[in-house]
């Protein structure tokens, strides 16, 4: 699937960014970012363009993108569901409604649905403890959830998308 | 309007102030975390029903950041009244404006009750309010956060406008050292002391950094102070560049916090365009610019070596001290970094003086502390309270105790570096020492508080799980020290412990904490140390009686219907993910302990509380 994709990638799309942030220092994870937000995620074809056009060693990006959560490697969901695995959500059953989700979708927290429909990520705390448990669904807060409840948002979300 | 002079800031914050009636209307509505329980909706009805009661002009609504009382969001304040509503709908919002905008009339069906019945429809009465003391969180809720103007009116900038024409930069770090301000990243370091450090360093070039990388899982108070009131960062950041001879600034701010991240953009925008930022400030030559980064992910980059590593470009590892920021940090150069609270602390205490400040609190810890309050208490959201209140009056005063009457167990403080604190030591005063003597740290301010259904063994592993996830990996002992002891605490959990654990268990942990490089290594091992200390029982009854007293611990529990409760409604039937539940209808069910993954949903669903945990 990688592969196909790799085909349709624009990499002109970059250069106004490259052009931006090559001369100020320490942009190289600014760069990553705008680069993400583009493409939905980093393809390696990006990374060897970011890499050529501003001389860091593809080694050392690869560094970088490997060491923080938010980069990533593969092609994302449409929508993306993250749960929050924080302490006020762990005690208050945060954990049930993960393994409940993924028993749905049929992924393991950090994959994607094979109809690239979902991405389902935890989170190690989305700072909205009042709401406990929480998950967000792409901008969209969920609080004081139960499994079922967690089942619904998103069987909600599959129906609109038919 | 572009101010030159600090009479001109001066001149402009007077015709705000004249402009302002005190008796004009106002409802004042969180914007943040109420949104999602439809504070947008709600908005959108007041503005809707203003607009056809042809009331637009008579009232203002004033889009604000957190009000703290979060348990009851969605939340909004009427002003001049100061009539508290919460829980409202935009169905009832008619109500609400004929009654009480039009008519100044309390709908008493939205004012705060407590447990016992009492209505509290002023919001300066509620007790979860009543014992707060709002420093750091003064405008939170107050003001529209995206308004420089609303911060200028609340004597913003007036501080940096002072320090600026009329201190050296001595005296800023001496008036901060009388005041006794200690970071509020966790540490409690003395902020003055470090200022002067970074001050005192040779070189032309130095740097100030807000480290607004709010990691500690349960913690939001950063979150809400950057989304609530960014401006009260930024004057606090130009107060400490001023001190220590910085040009540029830096916020770090956690990706996660797209609000906190936006407004912060929007203050820094207009701080710019009205000369508060950037040339010659307020014509008195001193310079300061603000850069926003955004994390991208990573906890241990909330330690101030990582964290620079972070903004320079390359992977948020840790290197050895010294030399310290303070000599040499961002691009080598001297550097001082501060969390956001500590930051918000600032042109509060050069506005009001170190007298002030030092007054409120203990004799080691002055001021207010944030604390973000969940878990299992009734009142969680944010409060601020003063440096001295014991832990028992945060938690059961102003946090409202814990919920459906179940007994309290121990608080959590400091996140994944901090300790859990029984009952019997809850009449501790909260200060830094107290809580390092108590084994747990103050830490950034999240508190979680949990209850006779939190198993102790199940939390110290939760807390494992999420350092030994976040190590770097650099150093050995955190590494795999981390590693080793979640193994251990996983094998407890499955029931598989042997005596001889704890023994390993604790020395594996002192050794972490020892010789681990940064502060993550040295304090991950915190909450399984004081698990191990106040709640040793609960390991040995894991270990030598299999059994879990919470009833978390799946491996150590099994679910059963309790045949005099469960009335055969068949929802346990339908919500099982096993298909483990049997019974005809209306009578009792039961379920298959073969099939059961202790998942717990069904006890979840039950409406009668039929099903209990053995």
């Amino acid at each position: 699937m990688e592969k196909d994709r790799g085909s349709e990638i624009d990499l002109a799309l970059l250069d106004p960014v490259i052009e931006e942030k090559k001369h100020i220092k320490g942009s190289l994870i600014p760069l990553l970012q705008a680069a993400q937000e583009i493409y939905g995620y980093l393809p390696e074809k990006v990374l060897q363009y970011i890499s050529s056009e501003i001389k860091i060693p593809l080694s050392r990006i690869y560094g970088v993108i490997t060491f923080y959560a938010q980069f990533y490697q593969k092609p994302r969901g449409k929508h993306i569901i993250k749960l929050c695995q924080g302490t006020a959500c762990h005690v208050k059953g945060g954990k049930g409604i993960l393994e409940e989700v993924e028993r749905t979708l049929g992924t393991k927290a950090g994959e994607t649905t094979e109809d690239l429909m979902f991405t389902l990520e935890t989170v190690a705390c989305l700072g909205t403890c009042f709401l406990a448990p929480v998950k967000m669904v792409d901008d969209q807060y969920y609080g004081r959830l139960t499994p079922r409840a967690a089942l619904k948002v998103i069987e909600k979300i599959r129906k609109a998308e038919v | 309007m572009r101010f030159k002079s600090g009479i001109d800031l001066e001149t402009y914050r007077e015709q705000l102030k004249q402009k302002t009636d005190p008796n004009r209307i106002k409802i004042r509505i969180c914007m943040t975390g109420c949104r999602a329980y439809g504070a947008v909706e709600l908005r959108d009805a007041f503005r809707e029903q203003l607009r056809e009661q042809n009331l637009e002009d008579q009232v203002d609504m004033v889009e604000t950041g957190c009000h703290g009382f979060c348990a009851k969001a969605p939340v909004c304040v009427v002003e001049p009244m100061g009539v508290f509503y919460h829980g409202l709908t935009p169905k009832v919002i008619p109500e609400i404006v004929e009654q009480t905008i039009k008519h100044g009339k309390i709908v008493e069906e939205y004012v705060f009750q407590d447990e016992k019945g009492n209505k509290y429809p002023y919001e300066k009465e509620i007790p979860f309010y009543k014992t707060q003391v709002r420093v750091v969180l003064r405008n939170c809720g107050r003001i529209d956060p995206t308004s420089i103007d609303a911060y200028i009116e609340n004597d913003g900038y007036q501080a940096i406008s002072r320090v600026l024409s009329q201190m050296t930069p001595e005296d800023v770090i001496d008036v901060v050292k009388k005041s006794g301000l200690r970071g509020r990243g966790g540490a409690g370091f003395p902020t003055a002391t470090k200022w002067s450090f970074a001050r005192s360093a040779p070189g032309d070039e130095k740097y100030i950094i807000c480290n607004a990388d709010e990691g500690d899982p349960g913690a939001f108070m950063d979150r809400a102070v950057l989304e609530g009131d960014p401006h009260s960062v930024i004057e606090g950041m130009m107060i400490g560049a001023y001190a220590i001879g910085a040009q540029t600034g830096y916020i770090y701010v956690r990706a996660e916090y797209p609000i906190a991240v936006q407004h912060l953009k929007i203050a820094i925008e207009k701080g710019e365009k009205m000369g508060l930022l950037g040339e010659n400030i307020l014509r008195s030559g001193f310079n300061f610019r603000i850069i926003l980064k955004e994390g991208a992910g990573a906890f241990v980059c909330g330690e101030e070596t990582a964290l620079i590593a972070s903004i320079e470009g390359k992977r948020g590892m840790p290197r050895t001290r010294p030399p310290f920021p303070a000599v040499s940090g961002l691009w080598g150069k001297p550097t001082n970094i501060n969390n956001v609270e500590t930051w918000a602390n600032v042109p509060s205490i050069l506005l009001h003086g170190s007298n002030w400040y030092a007054a409120m609190g203990t004799e080691t810890s002055k001021g207010t502390k944030v604390f973000a309050l969940a878990g299992k208490v009734n009142h969680t959201g944010l409060v601020e309270v003063p440096m001295g209140i014991t832990l028992k009056e945060l938690i059961f005063e102003v946090g409202g105790g814990i919920p459906n009457g179940k007994a309290f167990k121990a608080a959590q403080t400091g996140g994944p570096s901090g300790g859990c604190i029984p009952e019997n030591l809850l009449h501790l005063p909260i200060d830094y020492e107290s809580l390092a003597k108590a084994g747990a740290i103050m830490g950034s301010g999240g508190l979680i508080v949990v209850d006779e259904e939190t198993c102790m063994v199940d939390i110290a592993k939760y807390f494992l799980t999420f350092t030994q996830n976040e190590s770097c990996g650099k150093c050995v002992p955190c590494r795999m020290g981390t590693k080793r002891m979640l193994e251990i605490l996983t094998k407890i959990c499955e029931g598989n412990g042997k005596p001889e654990d704890i023994d390993t268990l604790r020395g594996l942990a002192e050794n972490v904490k020892d010789t681990s490089l940064c502060g993550l290594g040295q304090t991950a091992p915190n909450p399984v140390l004081t698990t191990l200390n106040q709640f040793l029982h609960e390991y040995q009854e894991h270990i030598e009686n299999k059994r879990c007293p919470a009833g978390v611990c799946r491996a150590l529990i099994s679910f059963h219907v309790d045949a005099e409760k469960c009335t055969g409604c068949g929802r346990c039937k339908v919500v099982c993910p096993q298909k483990a539940v049997s019974g005809e209808k209306k009578e009792v069910h039961t379920i298959d302990q073969n099939l059961c993954i202790q998942c717990g949903i069904c006890k979840g669903e039950c409406k009668f509380d039929s099903i209990y945990i053995v």
